[in-house]
């Protein structure tokens, strides 16, 4: 199953956030070397590392048999983080967690561990039964900023919530045709 | 996200009041704003205050996302705090501030958007099946209005339900078909020999009056971000094309009257810079909801009404009903096709008027948003990757679930009276909303129940849970807590929606209704309050 980056685009426009990302190429997205500064006035906090970070742990947390994993975290959070400067300040610090966190046990940046390594670091941290907490702990955040933001991103998508069978899920301005439509449609 | 309105950091609004208003209207919710919005078109001067805020229609993408995403747990809709402290007590505890909205378009910015007459029965209940009471009225007085509700909220029906009261044209749009699962249902109700038909829906299923058609977020209730369901803030804005002035942030502290007590002379509210002002008019009319329109009063008493202004029979705040919710839900062994929309496209009536006096009214509903969508499952999973779609997969899919409204007759002893021991954010006695149910009530809600297994079990379903008798909670109608009628003893306002002791004062919502049926409110609140409109009309 692949998704597009149309998938990224219409949660971004259900999000908001489909103005900027439907016009002038998202500057997080566009390969800023990004800073993880969290001033409020400093440059891009997300930027290609953070950017790395996040798609290693959607090719965790997303199902195995998606395609197309980069191209749509890099849509949908560059459409977010350009049109949010204090949502990009919270993911890049979240993300800075999460680095750390697998630098101090795993000995490396967390996009450079192996899959079933960064699956651990996510258990080890905790992050798979804390609640989101945009101001929590460091695995509060993670939670939030980075797992569930990439979870919600998925599953109110055409394409990922598809694969449960609903391919226009709350949040998705799917029309209203789907819903008179069999299973067979 | 500030819930406050954007213009705040810029020039403060004008919120003094109007040096020459003809109507001053409490509350910019669908009563208040059709007043407002049906005044000023006929060229008078009107100013609309609203406790709450204006808030900004950009910001409903916000709104949706904040409902779709835990952690995000501040209130959609800014409700809370010490401005919208309340107090419950009785039996039954209410969940006031998950109730209402404040603010300009009131409840109706996170409502569901079902839009039903009334039956014939429920305006003779005692005279018909020895229930309740009969409203002053009947509903051929109301039908005018009805029809012109649904035209001024631009309803999607279709002429085939076989219980509904008489009508005299189709609805301005034509009704959302049925689902994919409403057929599912379709088939058991058939054997069961349960007549099914249409929903009426206050969302456009066509783009009108530069309005867009419903896209399908599926967000209904709490935010629609399209537009295409119908709040006040439509009315709002035609008041306000018309010349009215509708001021937000202003909550009424008090109605002040005239010495002899007949009519009143001000609204007294309160601006955000803590400052009061004095709203004159030659008509008021107290738009408020349920709750906050009997408060009022009741925080107006004077020498001349000491019980609470307009209150000199004593039933101000008194027979407060809601309607209660009856549900039974389950699975398949096939998909059901849930969520794709957030409103529903059956119902059945059948069981709607009452035989007798063993029961009360049951409305049924055929749910298009059983169980989790996938977003739901997964931001609150314990495990990632190919579980988590498993575990979305095993949630989401084959749910299948009926609702139900049932209809609470009034007693005294339910009612919304001033609790002195809390103030709110201005110092005024927050309301207290004594709530309880009968035995009768929760006869109807296991006849509901009832029905709902049968439906469930004709087509095979594996019953999950049921809502009834000991789980039920109110469905937010708040109803009954100035109730009409034509003896000044035992009503608080008259057919005309006006005050037996204020010959300028207004009462128009729900809060006037005598009964509530289950029916869902706003239509009738919308009838009403086009026919106050008239009324304040004919005495200006």
């Amino acid at each position: 199953m692949e998704l597009t980056r149309r998938d990224a685009l219409a949660v971004l426009v259900a999000a908001g956030a489909g103005s900027l990302a439907g016009c002038a190429a998202p500057r997080a997205s566009d390969g800023d070397a990004g800073t993880g500064d969290a001033g409020d006035a400093g440059p891009v906090p997300v930027g290609d590392s953070e950017m790395e970070t996040l798609v290693a742990v959607a090719e965790v947390v997303y199902p195995s048999a998606v395609d197309g994993v980069p191209k749509f975290v890099r849509t949908y959070t560059g459409g977010r983080v350009d049109a949010d400067d204090a949502y990009a300040r919270g993911v890049a610090a979240a993300v800075g967690s999460l680095d750390e966190y697998a630098e101090e046990f795993h000995g490396d940046r967390y996009a450079a561990l192996s899959e079933s390594t960064r699956r651990e670091a996510l258990d080890y941290m905790s992050v798979d039964v804390v609640d989101p907490v945009p101001d929590g702990t460091a695995a509060q955040r993670v939670r939030h900023y980075v797992v569930n933001e990439l979870l919600y991103a998925f599953y109110t998508s055409p394409t990922g919530a598809g694969l449960a069978g609903l391919e226009n899920p709350p949040g998705h301005p799917g029309g209203t045709e789907s819903y008179r439509e069999g299973p067979g449609r | 996200m500030s819930d406050g309105p954007a213009d705040e950091s810029a020039a403060a609004p004008d919120r003094t009041p109007s040096p020459r208003a003809d109507v001053c209207v409490v509350g910019a919710g669908p009563a208040g704003s059709l007043v407002a919005a049906r005044l000023s078109r006929a060229e008078y001067d009107v100013v609309v205050l609203d406790a709450g805020p204006r808030f900004d229609p950009d910001e409903r993408s916000d709104r949706m996302e904040r409902h779709l995403r835990p952690g995000l747990d501040e209130p959609i809709w800014g409700m809370g705090g010490e401005r919208d402290a309340y107090s419950s007590s009785g039996g039954r505890s209410y969940p006031l501030n998950a109730a209402r909205v404040k603010g300009v378009g009131g409840s109706t910015l996170h409502w569901q958007g079902m839009v039903m007459r009334l039956h014939e029965q429920d305006f003779e209940l005692d005279s018909s099946v020895g229930l309740g009471a009969d409203w002053p009225l009947d509903y051929e007085d109301l039908r005018p209005y009805y029809a012109a509700a649904e035209r001024e909220l631009n309803v999607s029906g279709a002429s085939d339900n076989p219980f509904a009261p008489p009508r005299e044209r189709p609805h301005p749009l034509p009704a959302f078909p049925p689902s994919y699962s409403d057929s599912l249902f379709a088939e058991a109700c058939e054997t069961l020999e349960i007549a099914t038909h249409s929903v009426p829906n206050a969302r456009n299923s066509e783009p009108v009056d530069g309005q867009s058609a419903c896209v399908g977020y599926g967000t209904c209730d709490p935010v629609c971000p399209s537009g295409a369901k119908y709040d006040a803030t439509r009315h709002v804005e035609r008041a306000e094309a018309n010349g009215a002035r509708v001021l937000d942030r202003v909550p009424v502290q008090r109605l002040e009257h005239d010495g002899a007590g007949d009519r009143v002379t001000a609204a007294v509210y309160a601006t955000p810079d803590g400052e009061e002002h004095r709203q004159t008019a030659r008509e008021f009319v107290v738009a408020a909801g349920g709750v906050e329109t009997p408060r009022l009063l009741l925080l107006s008493a004077s020498e001349a009404y000491p019980d609470g202004l307009a209150n000199s029979s004593g039933v101000v705040g008194r027979y407060f009903m809601d309607h209660l919710f009856a549900g039974v839900g389950g699975t398949l062994d096939e998909p059901t096709r849930q969520k794709h929309v957030g409103f529903n496209t059956t119902e059945s009536h059948q069981f709607y008027d009452r035989p007798d006096d063993s029961r009360t009214a049951i409305k049924l509903e055929f749910l298009n948003y059983a169980g989790p969508a996938p977003a739901d499952v997964a931001l609150g999973a314990d495990v990632f990757g190919d579980a988590l779609l498993e575990r979305v997969r095993d949630a989401y899919g084959n749910r299948v679930a009926m609702g139900a409204l049932v209809e609470q007759l009034p007693r005294a002893e339910n009612r919304v009276r001033l609790d002195p021991s809390r103030t709110d954010d201005h110092g005024n006695p927050v309301p207290d909303v004594v709530w309880s149910l009968d035995d009768r009530t929760r006869r109807t809600l296991e006849r509901a129940n009832e029905i709902q297994r049968a439906v469930l079990t004709e087509m095979g379903a594996d019953v999950k849970w049921t809502v009834g008798p000991e789980n039920t909670g109110p469905a937010y109608h708040h109803m009954g807590t100035t109730r009409m009628g034509t003896d000044p003893k035992t009503s608080v306002v008259s057919p005309r929606l006006r005050t037996h002791d204020l010959s300028n004062l207004t009462l128009a919502g729900s809060s006037v209704f005598v009964t509530g049926g289950a029916m869902n409110p706003t239509l009738t609140i919308a009838a009403l309050a086009l026919k106050a409109a008239d009324h304040v009309s004919e005495r200006l």
